[in-house]
């Protein structure tokens, strides 16, 4: 659904991919994940994308596409850098300095977060880091607002020379709505940096960029109190004010929609740092606060303070709402203590049916052959990792005993065959060891831990739709390059046909007292590889 | 006005391209809509759903507030009920009668059977049998969603537009198996008593 301008049916993260091109970027960087995958998949298919030769990447991983997205800053074009929410744990030590040493092209960067943990392992959310950078932070509630912040954060990013954080949530990244767009801009080419020492954080010149950083606060502070993203409508009761930030907007104005208004005062908040000024009056005016956020209670922690007193706030810190999980419609009426229908029960016939792995998934075949490992093994363990074969966890298999974060399957392993673990095995898939694995097989290089890594190289990276994984055609040669015996580095097939052999090079590198690794190479059923 | 939908189904059965030919009936007809979508690990054969919402009003909620959606749409039986606490009392349950016993401890078809029949408003067709029948196999979600569309506000021609242009990149033999699949599930619906008579 590409095109000029005009109106279209576009996801949230489409939105914001098409506001990017609109906005005359010279380059896109991302690493794929749930929720956010959709805004780079847009990016490499769309047609004024290849027509303005757009720079277009699925990076290494998430510090390695913000750093891009800094250089390509630096060179005077603007950036779009995407990730899920964890991503920017990879990406934070690019992403506070980027807030020291400012921007030179516009540099926008797209979180989306996953309250609920719908397909992630933690439900972190992104507005505290823009908190803790010290830069703005935009927080759209709708498609079409996703599309004209996007625009704006560019603008913004130029004019304050400072990355700008955007941050969605699963519900709204994933959710089509029309979109109106507006005329594309040509793209942009700036000077380089004038100042040389902009870029060079010394501690001298880092001081320097971080007292300019903490000036500027009262710039943002100020832009956010005028923002027209933070505004006050609502009715006239003074019993509450309510400040519904993002997408909860939605679902307060949801239990309203046949008048179309809230009776109380409401402040929507979509534009951070906080505009304190206008929180302090609508808390002047009405006698409690409801405080409605996606994720975590950031602003109510923050209105609650240490000390008590003060009017009555409700939220997710006093039960009003659940602590955890997203919001809901439902949720939120009954937080206003509005009636609703009462739901019928799921019949008792319906069961859960989580994911599983595709019927013929080589990770399949290697999980049999491991798992007959393991059962002559049982002082042994399996340290997994985060794709598609973290399904091991489940029945049939239930053979790994972790899956932490990207990358922490080997070094885990690592760690424990350090304390005497024994065989300490680490399952990694291809696009997984390219992120952050290749670090953690060096300290195993470095002191010959005995332990085996078997990497599950299907060629692509499968759980997040089949994007190109940068190990394809390339992944012996990385691993030879770290220092790994060629001995000891083996290639499998995962096939039943092949599952005794297999099961033999697994013990034979399993008794090999130092670092061994296995590659299982069988490409995955779904792999067409999207760009 | 305003109508919800939720669209069910196991990952991999389809139900993107379903919410796709409503989506292009919706702006046939001008209205706006909202349609959340599941990505990610769940599309690797666990369940998945659709929260779908039109209106020629302001749509806030992404997501449908239980017990007010007008109709469940599913492509697999048990998949149907699982979003039961949607669908509001004067709600529509129109399914798939074939199940994917993917799972250990999927229902026997007897108690399937019985959950489903305690269901006021439901139109269950065999819509594999439907597209076999039409000699396009792949175009189950056709003839559910046909099954399904005498529930929702749209003339008739509007489907066919829709199903037009979903299909007509693929040629025009498949764009003719896919309306004919749909005409069978929607004959077919219409053919139970109870159907709602709305277009
Ligand atoms: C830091 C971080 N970035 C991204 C993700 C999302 N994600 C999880 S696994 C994965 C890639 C899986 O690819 P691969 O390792 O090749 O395994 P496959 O799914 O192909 O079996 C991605 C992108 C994540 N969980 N954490
Ligand atoms: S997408 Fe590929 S790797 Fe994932 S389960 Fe299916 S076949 Fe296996």
């Amino acid at each position: 659904m590409h095109g000029i301008s005009g109106r279209r049916l576009l996801l949230t993260d489409e939105a914001i991919a098409q506001a990017a091109l609109d906005a005359g970027i010279g380059g896109a960087y991302a690493y794929p994940g749930t929720p956010s995958t959709e805004i780079l998949e847009y990016i490499q298919q769309a047609p004024e994308a290849r027509e303005r030769g757009v720079h277009r990447l699925w990076s290494v991983n998430e510090k390695t596409a913000l750093e891009e997205g800094l250089g390509h800053s630096y060179a005077g074009r603007r950036a779009l850098v995407a990730m899920k929410h964890v991503g920017l744990n990879v990406a934070a030590d690019p992403f506070v300095n980027a807030a020291i040493t400012g921007v030179n092209g516009g540099l926008v960067l797209v979180v989306a977060d996953d309250p609920s943990m719908h397909s992630s392992q933690n439900e972190q959310d992104s507005r505290f880091y823009a908190g803790f950078a010290g830069i703005p932070l935009l927080e759209p509630a709708t498609q079409q607002e996703a599309y004209e912040m996007t625009r704006a954060a560019f603008d913004w990013s130029e004019q304050w020379k400072i990355p700008i954080l955007i941050r969605i949530v699963t519900r709204l990244a994933h959710s089509r709505a029309d979109v109106v767009t507006t005329p594309p801009i040509e793209p942009v080419r700036l000077e380089l940096p004038q100042d040389p020492r902009q870029f060079v954080l010394l501690p001298a010149n880092a001081r320097r960029n971080y007292e300019r950083l903490l000036d500027q606060q009262a710039v943002f502070q100020a832009h956010s109190e005028a923002s027209p993203y933070n505004v006050r409508t609502g009715g006239r009761r003074r019993d509450r004010g309510v400040i519904a930030a993002g997408i909860a907007y939605n679902y307060l104005m949801e239990a309203f929609t046949d008048t179309g208004e809230c009776p109380w005062p409401v402040l929507a908040i979509r534009e951070y740092p906080l505009p304190a000024a206008a929180i302090a009056r609508l808390a002047a005016d009405v006698d409690s606060l409801l405080i409605l956020e996606e994720g975590a209670p950031l602003i109510e922690s923050r209105l609650r303070g240490l000390l008590p007193g003060g009017k009555p706030i409700h939220g997710r810190m006093d039960g009003t709402l659940p602590r955890s999980g997203e919001l809901t419609p439902d949720g939120v009426s009954a937080a206003l203590g509005l009636g609703r229908p009462k739901p019928a029960p799921v019949p008792t016939v319906v069961r859960p049916r989580p994911p599983m792995l595709c019927a013929g998934c080589p990770h399949a075949d290697t999980y049999r052959f491991l798992k007959e490992f393991m059962a002559d093994h049982p002082a042994g363990r399996v340290f997994a990792d985060i794709g598609c074969y973290t399904l091991g966890a489940l029945p049939p298999f239930e053979a790994i005993s972790s899956c932490v974060d990207m990358g922490a399957s080997i070094t885990m392993a690592k760690g424990a065959a350090d304390a005497g673990l024994t065989p300490a095995i680490a399952v990694i898939g291809d696009s997984t060891f390219t992120h952050s694995g290749l670090t953690g097989l060096l300290d195993a290089v470095m002191e010959n831990t005995s332990m085996t890594v078997l990497i599950l190289d299907n060629e692509t990276t499968g759980m997040t739709g089949c994007q190109t994984s940068p190990a394809t055609g390339r992944l012996e040669r990385i691993i030879a390059g770290l220092g790994v015996d060629a001995a000891h580095l083996r290639v499998v097939i995962p096939l039943s046909k092949n599952h005794d052999k297999n099961l033999q090079v697994l013990r034979e590198e399993a008794a090999y007292p130092g670092i061994s690794v296995i590659i299982s190479r069988r490409v995955c059923l779904q792999a067409v590889p999207k760009g | 006005m305003h109508y919800d939908l939720i669209i069910a189904g196991v990952g991999g059965q389809g139900i993107l391209s379903i919410a796709t030919v409503i989506g292009r009936a919706a702006v046939h007809q001008g209205l706006h809509l909202k349609q959340s979508e599941v990505h990610g690990m769940a599309q690797r054969g666990g369940a998945v759903s659709s929260h779908f919402r039109l209106s020629d009003g302001t749509i806030f909620s992404d997501l449908i507030p239980l017990a007010s959606s007008d109709l469940i749409l599913s492509m697999e039986p048990m998949e149907a009920l699982r979003y039961r606490p949607w669908l509001k009392p004067e709600g529509w349950l129109v399914t798939n009668s074939v199940p994917i016993p993917s799972i250990a401890d999927y229902p026997d078809p007897v108690r399937l059977q019985a959950a489903l029949a305690e269901m006021p408003h439901r139109i269950v067709v065999d819509a594999v049998g439907l597209a076999r029948a039409e000699k396009s196999p792949r175009s189950v979600n056709m003839a559910v969603l046909g099954a399904a569309s005498p529930c929702m506000p749209f003339p008739e021609a509007v489907w066919e537009e829709a199903i037009r242009e979903q299909f007509s990149r693929k040629g025009a033999e498949v764009v003719e198996a896919n309306i004919r699949v749909f005409q069978a599930g929607r004959n077919e619906a219409l053919r139970s008593a109870d159907t709602p008579k709305k277009t």
